[in-house]
């Protein structure tokens, strides 16, 4: 069924119209053309597929596109503003946070969302906010310190 | 035979434009000669300075996370003496890149750098040789850095290599005569520059071959069987072809539907109905050794010394085990995903591949194409680790786009991932060992069934020695399983060291000797011995003899791999209760040669102690007879963060050595350093990967038994 949805994606006003039933991570991949956004898994469990909805990180393989009407969300794409890295971005360069890259942007926006909420978050909090996302080429050391460098370097996400 | 169509010179010259080229080709050389053996005879490898001085390389090599995409720029800004942001990379694109067998067996470095770097040299030599004609000087009053060629002492005398290159078009082979600088002389060489890729990868910019995106592309979902070796005996499409916009493809035993939409090509697979025949499974998981070993054969002898028989009777205590590991899979988190355009006779295909160039030429074949027409272009891989090698999805979806005539993508879903992966084989390993009354090892008597002779090699003094294989991951070795097995980092590797190093620990722990002093005690390898002690100074090694039980214990294992040398030292915790195994600390020591670049360098040897955790504790693919059970992570599990051990690595410095192997040598120890890291928490020994919490506690329940009842 057709329905209009309406929704700010990276901060710009969006209107689809479309069959509110679709999952978001592939109208976010197709109609909208927005490919940083992976499939990994389908089933919401590893966490490549990650956007971020009114703030909260979310499996966007696994959410109908209708669910978004009227939310904020960002994608990969959106993190970076005219140009310029986001902190977390930049601190997964610096540390060497990725090897194929695959499962990056939902690491970044999980921990984004993340960050949001726990601004100075230890490391161990860290480990289990990003216990649910899956990396197959074992970065993980490197991830947890280049987001702890944000959480206690820069002051958390903005 | 695989054929080997390289673009050639003139259209190569032709495609790059002006400016200087430098080729390696064919013609022998005395510098690559000792190298070249394990590389196909035709290796061609590119570089160009155009005409703005910047160095652009073009190499059949992929990158999917191993780093090479900023390694092999830096191995060029070395010798030709640029500065490492004026090169850029071209990879893994066949109408544009020379020849190459893939990216695999931790050879890009080892194999490719020294072609890469004489290419380089050779393009040193010749910018310098039109820089004297230009400045008036012979060479040897020449000095360059950074692309500017100026008189020696005289630094406004001087001409950059844009300027040289400019108007030029010119050719060279590299000769014999390319010298190659020391590791002393490196300023870019042994660097950390922050990776080529990494923009693209934190911004969603980078291409996976899925992102790929073609006007009019259809998106296709493939019928499988439920298990491998199912027969197909009833068919109905009927419904699928209802949904608007679906195109069925049947032909042979390719069954598609597709449509622009890929949840509409999911509906649609959805309402096709099959039925199947499923043969009965003859072994499954828990049986498959029995199976492996009933089949495999005696196997050939690969290393023999001495009386092994002889030594049998001669031995103070003789050590019999038998280990085990099951199947394990690449579970990359990039599906395999391939995007194919054939159209008027010609193919271009995006593809999620470690092989481009054999892969378009089984394309060509496949297509009924002449390879020229067939062009194979592979951006980001989103992880291999050698199970990107096969590709059944490529051929799909060129097959598929030549059928419907529109662009195919054909992305794997989890569950055909496990179900169509090229798993890591389970394997058996049947040692028996012995000891003299001073420690020595004096015995080795050494069987591999279904992993191959990888890692099988002895690297202890040992007098008496018989290893055989039986059965491998490629070739005839195949015919031993149900579904695909193939290449998986270090493959066989894993499991020959586990049944190796767990074995010497056996020995030492039955003669109350200290295992690194057990090691030490049997080894005159040099570079061996080094590793071995630079890992134990960074750990903090003092001798005691396993087990100190309480849950809480160390462990070590050696490996070579790659030809490179490698000791992992690791601490676990073992809940007594849960049986679950937690790493908390690993320490990896590393001689690899000259090291290209250090982070890099660390980067890998850190995935591969995270990677290995799986295959240690939690992975083993689960199936009854064809049918794969495991089909997506919540079942089959791989390490998460809070699995992730504080890993320190040690680069153990060796520049009198070429580079070797980096990607893969670190993960070979694993199994070895975590079992006898549990047999020191518990006093268990573990014959069996992985040490899942349910095995754990079912052996400790059985301790706790016989305890109680002596
Ligand atoms: S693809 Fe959505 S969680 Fe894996
Ligand atoms: S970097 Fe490859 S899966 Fe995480």
């Amino acid at each position: 069924m057709k329905k209009t949805i309406r929704f700010r994606l990276n901060g710009k006003p969006t209107t689809l119209e479309t069959d509110g039933d679709r999952t978001l991570l592939w109208v976010l991949r197709t109609d909208l053309g927005l490919t940083g956004t992976k499939y990994g898994c389908g089933e919401a469990i590893c966490g490549a597929c990650t956007v971020v909805v009114n703030g909260e990180a979310v499996r966007s393989c696994s959410v109908p596109v209708s669910s978004v009407d009227g939310a904020e969300v960002v994608t990969i794409e959106g993190l970076t503003r005219g140009g310029k890295l986001h902190p977390l971005q930049e601190a997964f360069i610096e540390h060497g946070g990725f090897q194929c890259g695959y499962c990056t942007p939902g690491m970044i926006m999980n921990a984004y969302a993340f960050l949001r909420a726990h601004p100075k978050a230890s490391r161990e909090e860290i480990v289990k906010g990003m216990e649910d996302n899956l990396c197959r080429c074992g970065a993980h050391q490197r991830i947890i310190a280049a987001i702890e460098e944000v959480a206690h370097g820069a002051g958390g996400a903005s | 035979m695989t054929q080997r169509h390289g673009i050639d010179r003139r259209q190569f010259v032709k495609l790059v434009g002006g400016g200087v080229v430098v080729l390696v080709t064919t013609k022998p050389s005395a510098l690559l000669a000792q190298r070249r053996r394990l590389y196909p005879e035709d290796l061609n490898a590119y570089l160009r300075i155009a005409e703005d001085g910047r160095v652009t390389v073009f190499t059949g090599k992929i990158e999917m996370g191993q780093g090479v995409m900023t390694s092999q720029p830096q191995m060029v800004a070395e010798e030709l003496r640029v500065a490492f942001d004026a090169v850029e990379i071209v990879m893994g694109d066949t109408a544009r890149c020379p020849w190459d067998m893939g990216t695999f067996g931790s050879l890009t470095t080892r194999m490719f750098g020294p072609v890469l770097r004489a290419a380089a040299a050779e393009a040193r030599a010749v910018m310098l040789r039109l820089a004297a004609e230009k400045l008036g000087v012979p060479r040897s009053k020449l000095v360059v850095e950074n692309g500017v060629v100026s008189v020696t002492g005289q630094p406004t005398r001087k001409v950059t290599y844009g300027e040289l290159a400019k108007g030029r078009r010119i050719l060279r082979t590299v000769d014999d005569k390319a010298v190659l600088r020391k590791a002393s002389e490196f300023t870019v060489m042994g660097t950390s520059p922050l990776r080529l890729d990494g923009h693209d990868k934190v911004s969603g910019a980078g291409h996976y071959a899925g992102d790929v995106r073609l006007p009019g592309m259809l998106y296709a979902r493939i019928l499988r069987p439920p298990a491998h070796g199912a027969k197909l005996t009833k068919l109905d499409t009927s419904a699928a072809a209802k949904i608007p916009g679906v195109t069925v493809v049947n032909k042979k035993d390719l069954v598609a539907v597709l449509h622009a939409d890929p949840e509409t090509a999911d509906q649609a697979l959805s309402r096709v109905k099959a039925s199947w025949d499923k043969p009965q499974p003859p072994f499954d998981t828990e049986t498959v050794f029995d199976h492996l070993v009933k089949v495999a054969g005696k196997g050939e002898v690969t290393s023999s010394r001495g009386d092994v028989a002889a030594a049998r009777t001669a031995a103070v205590h003789v050590f019999e085990s038998t280990f085990h590991k099951g199947y394990v899979a690449h579970a990359p988190i990039e599906p395999h995903t391939t995007i194919a355009d054939v159209k008027s006779g010609k193919a271009t295909v995006w593809a999620s591949t470690q092989t481009p160039f054999p892969t378009r030429d089984r394309l060509a074949e496949e297509l009924g194409l002449d390879p020229k027409n067939v062009r194979v272009i592979t951006p980001y891989v989103g992880g291999g680790f050698g199970g990107k090698s096969a590709g059944l999805q490529t051929s799909e979806a060129a097959k598929l786009s030549q059928i419907t005539g529109k662009p195919v993508q054909v992305r794997f879903s989890r569950a055909e991932e496990f179900f169509y992966d090229t798993f890591d084989p389970a394997a058996v390993v049947k040692l028996v060992s012995g000891l003299d009354a001073n420690g020595k090892v004096s015995l080795w008597d050494y069987h591999v069934i279904a992993a191959g002779d990888r890692g099988a090699a002895v690297f202890y003094d040992i007098p008496n020695v018989s290893i055989s294989v039986a059965g491998g991951w490629h070739g005839r070795g195949r015919d031993l399983h149900l579904f695909g097995i193939g290449p998986w980092r270090a493959p066989g590797a894993n499991m020959n060291v586990f049944a190796k190093e767990s074995q010497i620990d056996i020995m030492a722990a039955a003669a109350r000797i200290d295992p690194v002093e057990l090691r030490l005690r049997n080894l005159t390898d040099e570079r061996m011995r080094r590793v071995l002690q630079a890992a134990a100074k960074a750990y903090g090694w003092k001798p005691r003899v396993a087990p100190a039980g309480k849950g809480r214990g160390r462990g070590v294992a050696c490996g070579i791999d790659a030809g490179t040398y490698v000791t992992l030292m690791a601490d676990v915790t073992v809940d007594l209760e849960k049986g679950t195994v937690h790493v908390d600390r690993v320490v990896a020591a590393q001689d690899m040669g000259i090291i290209v670049n250090p982070t890099g360098a660390k980067m890998q040897m850190e995935g591969c102690v995270t990677q290995g955790l799986g295959y240690c504790l939690s992975e083993e693919l689960r199936f009854t007879g064809g049918e794969i059970l495991d089909r997506n992570f919540d079942t089959y599990l791989l390490p998460r963060f809070s699995a992730v051990p504080k890993i320190e690595t040690v680069l153990v410095r060796n520049d009198e050595l070429d580079p070797q192997g980096g990607g893969e040598p670190a993960i070979v120890p694993m199994g070895a350093v975590i079992a006898n890291a549990v047999f020191d928490a518990t006093g268990l020994r573990f014959y069996r990967l992985p040490m899942t919490p349910e095995r754990v506690r079912a052996a400790l329940a059985k301790k706790g038994a016989t305890a109680a009842a002596t």
